[in-house]
């Protein structure tokens, strides 16, 4: 291990360890970022979820968007696997269908960055238990 | 670092260890392999969670799920469903005991949302055995930012701005402690941090120093620059051997990095940390004792003065701070003074971490804001009290504390307003009682324990005490009258008014607060020799209920002693004076006949 010797140092080695703590910092806040849950059934991983997935961490990562990646279970939506479904704090979550990582980039550049809505929205027509009063 | 989609945060605390926690993450790691999601998921071991209760604790992140209880034959299932599919493990999810519903992830768990960790920031959050998980969370950047920019003096303000305490039981404010011993000129002084910690129930400390060891030699280095101290020596009782090896671990990690050890970071700081074993005592725990005691000499203390900020180990100015005191030290250099005196009540700023035993639901370690009030701990964060039973009392501050009843539930707590109603902050255990804890055994308990720890140098604690218990047996046994009751009023008065050091002059504490509160309790046992609780064996009466009773002779074969006679179907009767109390009828009873007084 390299010796810290000076402020500068010290300062450098942690913004080379930041990335690594960095996905456990942004669950301490939740409700404060972009959830992004990846449906990651059978079916969903048949289509290629996990590659999806992997295209959304790197983006995020590299583009330093906060957002968290989680996967979930299958949504139902077997049809239009992948499937993936974007929480933006305050707003109600939207699902897209057929999503491979071009589209995933695609989504993380209009819908999550500037609000817009591409292609692809799958209508929200259930309701979850949490959700009912 | 690499990047991981998914950490697996495993319990490393002693009592997650205990059921099998190294296993579970060797499991976990097994099965992760098997897969081929090595490059996906890393499992992380970390300090302490606090929710003991559960354990062992295995929590999912980014998603918070917090699994509880997790066995190493349930590893398989949640790399396979969890990590691999997204599917939670339902059956392993913690379960609200009041609505029954699985909660999905700790941030909706009533035991998280309460509080507030600042000097448990990352116990349950990095590996305490690696020190770029400590770095890449702001972790030496304080010591950094004083060495850099901060002269000795503006150091301590920023302390005595913050209103720091000291949280190992007297509450006395840190930046003036430190502001002493800075001012007391020797060639050599040194930092001491005491982690001898013994009040029974109280795990805070081994927590802090299993969690995040980083955290308290930051703080001990931050301490040493401030007053003007090269050497750093941690008093660590040798019982907690989980806590030695991990912050030996620390301190060769951070000598490794140049962050201990000859100019810190160019700027010319020499600073490294040694251990000192202790044996366990409480006693030790005592600042004079816990000096004499790494000198080698008997642990005992000293009258004060000379502080040990004027003449302290091997005669030198000495700064004693305790574990949980020194964890908040780098979090209010980072966040600034400001921010932390903001948290708390006006004389008692910030948080205090407390560990919740006893009849409680969700026995584990907490921190939460002071001006917190018992209600809050008691029913929101831990959950009520066991198999609903009725609240009765919780004894804060250990053996030198008292306890609290149903009318101070609503108390804000902090150091003052707990030593106004009798009690003290101590060093934050907290043992709730129930209905059937009897107050007169909850204090012989206390005293049993201070006599067995008292060092025997003064008097009124060696003797005083040992009179105290002695009267407090007498009285649990029957045979106690109403002038023992004033007998044990003014002795423990003489007590508290005449020991040496704080272990003697606060021994008497749990008796006087009891009897304060619970006064009927007392006059019962002497008069009418009944014990409400029904704990006091010597004052039950074992009677048969001849109506009920059969003669079925079940009682008769089950008693031990032979105190139960009778002739087949016919009523049975009890011996009272060879009756031992032992309750072993009265299980066996299909009949309800045996009647308890």
């Amino acid at each position: 291990m390299n010796k810290i010797k000076s402020l500068d140092d010290l300062r450098k080695m942690r913004l080379d360890l930041e990335n690594g703590m960095d996905i456990r910092e942004k669950s301490n806040s939740p409700e404060s970022l972009v959830q992004i849950r990846v449906a990651m059934a059978t079916c969903g991983i048949a289509a290629g979820a996990r590659t999806v997935m992997n295209a959304l961490i790197e983006k995020i990562e590299k583009e330093k968007i906060p957002a968290v990646v989680t996967q979930g279970g299958c949504m139902g939506y077997c049809y239009a696997e992948p499937t993936i479904e974007v929480r933006v704090p305050g707003k109600d979550p939207v699902v897209f269908g057929n999503v491979d990582a071009k589209v995933a980039a695609e989504i993380v550049d209009k819908y999550i960055k500037k609000g817009e809505l591409i292609d692809g929205v799958i209508p929200t027509n259930y309701q979850t238990i949490n959700e009912q009063k | 670092m690499a990047q991981y989609k998914m950490h697996l945060l495993v319990c490393g605390g002693t009592g997650c260890r205990a059921s099998q926690s190294e296993e579970i993450l060797k499991t976990l790691n097994a099965e992760i392999k098997n897969l081929g999601l090595e490059n996906d998921a890393q499992v992380v071991m970390t300090g302490c969670f606090g929710f003991c209760e559960k354990g062992p604790i295995v929590k999912i992140i980014p998603d918070n799920t917090f699994y509880t209880q997790v066995k190493v034959e349930d590893c398989a299932e949640i790399v396979r469903e969890h990590i691999l599919k997204g599917r939670k493990v339902k059956r392993l999810l913690y379960e609200d005991p009041e609505t029954k519903k699985h909660i999905e992830d700790s941030k909706h768990m009533g035991f998280y949302q309460k509080q507030l960790r600042i000097a448990l920031r990352n116990c349950g959050f990095i590996d305490p055995e690696n020190i770029n998980e400590y770095i890449a969370r702001d972790g030496y950047s304080a010591i950094a930012k004083v060495l850099g920019d901060m002269s000795q003096e503006e150091a301590i303000d920023l302390i005595k701005k913050s209103g720091l305490r000291g949280r190992g039981g007297g509450g006395f404010p840190t930046g003036l402690k430190w502001e002493i011993a800075l001012k007391n000129k020797a060639d050599q002084k040194y930092v001491v941090c005491n982690a001898d910690e013994g009040d029974p129930g109280a795990f805070m400390d081994r927590s802090i120093l299993e969690g995040d060891p980083h955290s308290v030699i930051e703080a001990m280095a931050i301490c040493g620059y401030c007053i003007g101290a090269s050497n750093g020596l941690v008093y660590i009782r040798a019982e907690y051997p989980l806590a030695i090896k991990r912050l030996q671990i620390a301190i060769k990690q951070a000598r490794e990095v140049g962050l201990l050890g000859k100019d810190i970071m160019g700027t010319g700081f020499d600073f490294d940390i040694k251990l000192k074993f202790g044996a366990g005592a409480f006693v030790c725990g005592e600042e004079t004792a816990l000096i004499h005691s790494m000198e080698g000499l008997r642990g005992e203390p000293t009258v004060k003065p000379p502080f040990p900020a004027q003449k302290g180990f091997l005669g030198k100015p000495t700064n004693v701070n305790n574990v949980e005191t020194l964890a908040n030290v780098p979090a209010i250099f980072n966040k600034g003074a400001d921010w932390y005196s903001k948290i708390g009540t006006e004389k008692s700023k910030g948080t205090k971490v407390f560990a919740l035993a006893g009849k409680i639901n969700n026995v584990g370690l907490i921190e939460v804001p002071m001006g917190i009030t018992l209600r809050e701990i008691i029913f929101e964060i831990g959950g009520g009290i066991k198999n609903g039973k009725k609240f009765k009392a919780v004894q804060t501050g250990g053996p030198s504390g008292g306890c609290l009843t149903e009318k101070h539930l609503d108390i804000p707590i902090d150091y003052d307003n707990l030593l106004a109603v009798g009690s003290m902050m101590g060093s934050g255990g907290m043992i709730v009682m129930d209905e059937d804890d009897c107050m007169v055994a909850m204090a012989k308990f206390y005293l049993e324990f201070t006599v067995g720890e008292s060092c025997g140098k003064c008097a009124p604690c060696r003797i005083g005490n040992k009179r105290l218990h002695e009267t407090l047996e007498k009285i649990c046994a029957g045979k106690g009258t109403e002038d023992d009751l004033d007998y044990l009023q003014n002795l423990s008065r003489v007590i508290k008014d005449t020991a040496l050091c704080g272990l003697g002059q606060t021994s008497p504490n749990p008796v006087l607060s009891t009897m304060e509160h619970f006064y009927d309790e007392y006059l019962a046992h002497v008069r009418e020799r009944i014990c409400v609780a029904g704990q006091c064996k010597a004052l039950k009466l074992y009677t048969i209920i001849a109506d009920k009773c059969t003669g079925c002779t079940a009682c008769t074969r089950a008693c031990p002693v032979g105190a139960i006679t009778g002739e087949k179907r016919q009523p049975h009767v009890i011996d009272a004076d060879k009756c031992i109390r032992c309750g072993a009828c009265f299980d066996k009873c299909k009949f309800s006949a045996i009647h308890v007084q």
